[in-house]
């Protein structure tokens, strides 16, 4: 399914950045990885939440970034920045409590938001080798409220049974997560795929439907999942972008690089 | 109160350059300069004097960020062999080490791909033939932290990331019952590196090297190294260190050899000084996806030239270098390649 097929005047990447960029509160902390979610912040920083702290893994604290970057660690990280500091800085101010939301994305996901990035298929013999954490072990495990953002939801991305689990999200279900040894009182907050926005159920901690997209049907989201999503008994319309939020992305984005055509 | 510590879980990981830390102590105690020496040397007499076939290595810089990259075409042109690499966002350099088929080893916090840029080709092949093998998997936070342990000279750190997932399955870390908290808690091993390479922006002829930008790693990680390469867009006069002694992020007294490398970082980006080679970091992600591409690309760029002066007029000398300081000078546009890229 693709957004071209419902012949909106916004794409895809849009409508993914706008649900992502409003779910960040004003005076709060986010992690960021370039593209997608780097784009959302800074629609955020445009609109309702100006003092939102923009943090990099490489270092870059509270840039005013100037163009796209490409990396987490190239110079528009720490362009303007409050400091151009360390992994070690950023990294323990992590685990110290002080961010609140960090966004990942995945190759595939189960029912209670692990990530796998590492292997498809066996870890001794891969069918294919993916990079591996990088930061998001790190920041599945410290950071109060992740946020995931996967454009290609379908059941191999939504899986019962992940061949490596590579970053924390309920692990096995509530409590787990300060059971093995993880931070407590924080872990996956909503998940955004191509169809629609979801939570994870208090008791359980298995996804959650919240919203759905324009033009999505239930039986969408759930044929796009191999394990059972909770669906709840009435279900929103994820609010499109608005014709403000679309002129903003433009100018984030001119070469339309992130958000598409 | 149990008398001692309870283990509670250990990854199965290979464990990579841990050491004693009274053995790496006296290591240090009698290999490490603490006099002002001048360590000025050729990139080509720094590896050969300080890369050896099997060494445990670790590269400044991230991803495309400041990345030594003449010391690594210059491991590729002396063909050492067998080395374990530090894949702690190891991006170019370790592709490049790989695909000339250097490596044999990768402890993996993030390696085999290139960001935004997509996977690498020449990675991806070289694990999933087994040609080179993932010994651990690791964070990027908790790989630091092993330097950060071997920087301190003690032998782990206690940390609160890896554990729940296979990821710690498959690390080296270890978890045990804090004693205070009761709590459990992860510790990740000590690395000491057998060699670190760095580049930056001014440095003086004993080692004392600054950086401007982020850091990334590179304070602890080159702490942590029992060797250190450092080399630098110019040498500078020590009384320019002097002046300014905040920004020195690397001491001498932990540099082994200093090498002066104009566009030393190239293709990789070097803050405020010249951009990303978009072009060129496409050429090697095309040529790559073949065994033959990849040998095309190293005739071309290592083989075929005496050094990494002579690299640097094959990649469009003097005209590529001025765009790519103008791009990050935010005085022409990177736009273009970018685009480019998008549309394939």
């Amino acid at each position: 399914m693709t957004t071209e097929m419902r012949a909106t005047d916004y794409t895809l990447a849009e409508l993914l950045i706008c649900v992502a960029s409003r779910l960040l509160e004003d005076n709060r902390a986010v992690f960021v990885g370039t593209g997608l979610p780097m784009v959302a912040a800074m629609l955020a920083q445009r609109t309702h939440a100006p003092n939102i702290l923009i943090i990099f893994e490489a270092g870059g604290v509270g840039p005013q970034v100037p163009v796209l970057p490409v990396s987490v660690g190239d110079s528009p990280t720490f362009y303007r920045a409050v400091a151009a500091s360390s992994m070690h800085d950023v990294m323990s101010a992590a685990q110290a409590g002080y961010i609140d939301y960090a966004f990942l994305g995945a190759a595939a996901m189960d029912a209670y938001g692990n990530l796998n990035t590492t292997v498809i298929g066996d870890w001794e013999q891969p069918k294919v080798r993916l990079p591996g954490s990088g930061g998001a072990n790190d920041l599945g495990s410290f950071c109060w409220r992740t946020l995931y953002v996967m454009r290609n939801q379908s059941r191999r991305t939504f899986v019962k049974r992940l061949d490596f689990v590579t970053t924390p999200g309920w692990l096995g279900g509530a409590g787990q997560r300060e059971q093995a040894g993880l931070p407590a009182g924080c872990g996956p907050y909503r998940v955004i795929t191509q169809l629609g926005v979801y939570g994870f159920d208090e008791e359980t901690k298995r996804l959650t439907l919240l919203s759905l997209h324009p033009g999505v049907t239930v039986a969408e989201v759930q044929e796009n999942s191999e394990f059972e999503i909770l669906i709840p008994p009435a279900i929103p319309t994820t609010a499109p972008p608005t014709a403000e939020e679309r002129r903003i992305l433009q100018e984030i984005d001119p070469d339309r690089m992130v958000i598409g055509r | 109160m149990a008398r001692y510590v309870e283990l509670l879980a250990e990854g199965q990981g290979e464990l990579l350059g841990w050491r004693d830390p009274d053995e790496n102590r006296a290591w240090v105690r009698d290999n490490k300069p603490r006099g002002l020496l001048d360590k000025r040397m050729s990139v080509r007499e720094a590896v050969e004097r300080f890369v050896h076939d099997g060494d445990y290595l670790a590269v400044g810089g991230f991803g495309h960020i400041r990345v030594p990259m003449a010391l690594i075409y210059e491991i590729v042109r002396q063909r050492r062999r067998g080395l374990a690499i530090a894949g702690k966002t190891a991006v170019h350099d370790i592709d490049i080490l790989i695909g000339a088929g250097c490596v044999s080893k990768v402890e993996c916090a993030y390696a085999f791909g290139h960001e935004l840029r997509g996977l690498s080709p020449a990675g991806r092949r070289a694990v999933e033939s087994g040609q080179v093998k993932v010994v651990a998997e690791i964070s990027n936070g908790g790989y630091q932290w092993r330097f950060l342990a071997g920087m301190m000279g003690i032998p782990f750190i206690p940390v609160r990331n890896l554990v729940g997932t296979d990821t710690f399955e498959k690390s080296s870390a270890k978890q045990i019952r804090d004693p205070w908290s009761g709590k459990p808690v992860t510790l990740v091993p000590a690395a000491y590196p057998d060699v670190a390479l760095f580049h930056v922006p001014r440095c003086d002829r004993f080692g004392n090297a600054q950086m401007d930008g982020i850091l990334v790693e590179d304070f602890e990680l080159a702490r942590a190294a029992r060797r250190v390469i450092v080399t630098t867009e110019e040498i500078v006069d020590e009384e320019v260190i002097r002046q300014d002694p905040r920004q020195t992020v690397i001491p001498f007294y932990v540099v082994d050899a200093v090498c002066e490398v104009p566009f030393g970082a190239h293709p990789t980006l070097m803050p405020y000084r010249y951009s990303f080679d978009e072009e060129h970091i496409q050429e090697w992600l095309s040529l790559s996806r073949s065994e033959a591409g990849t040998q095309e690309y190293f005739a071309k760029y290592v083989y075929g030239v005496p050094d990494f002066a002579a690299y640097l007029e094959r990649i469009g000398g003097r005209r590529t270098l001025e765009r790519l300081q103008q791009v990050e000078r935010l005085r022409a546009p990177a736009g273009a390649s970018r685009r480019s890229r998008r549309r394939k």
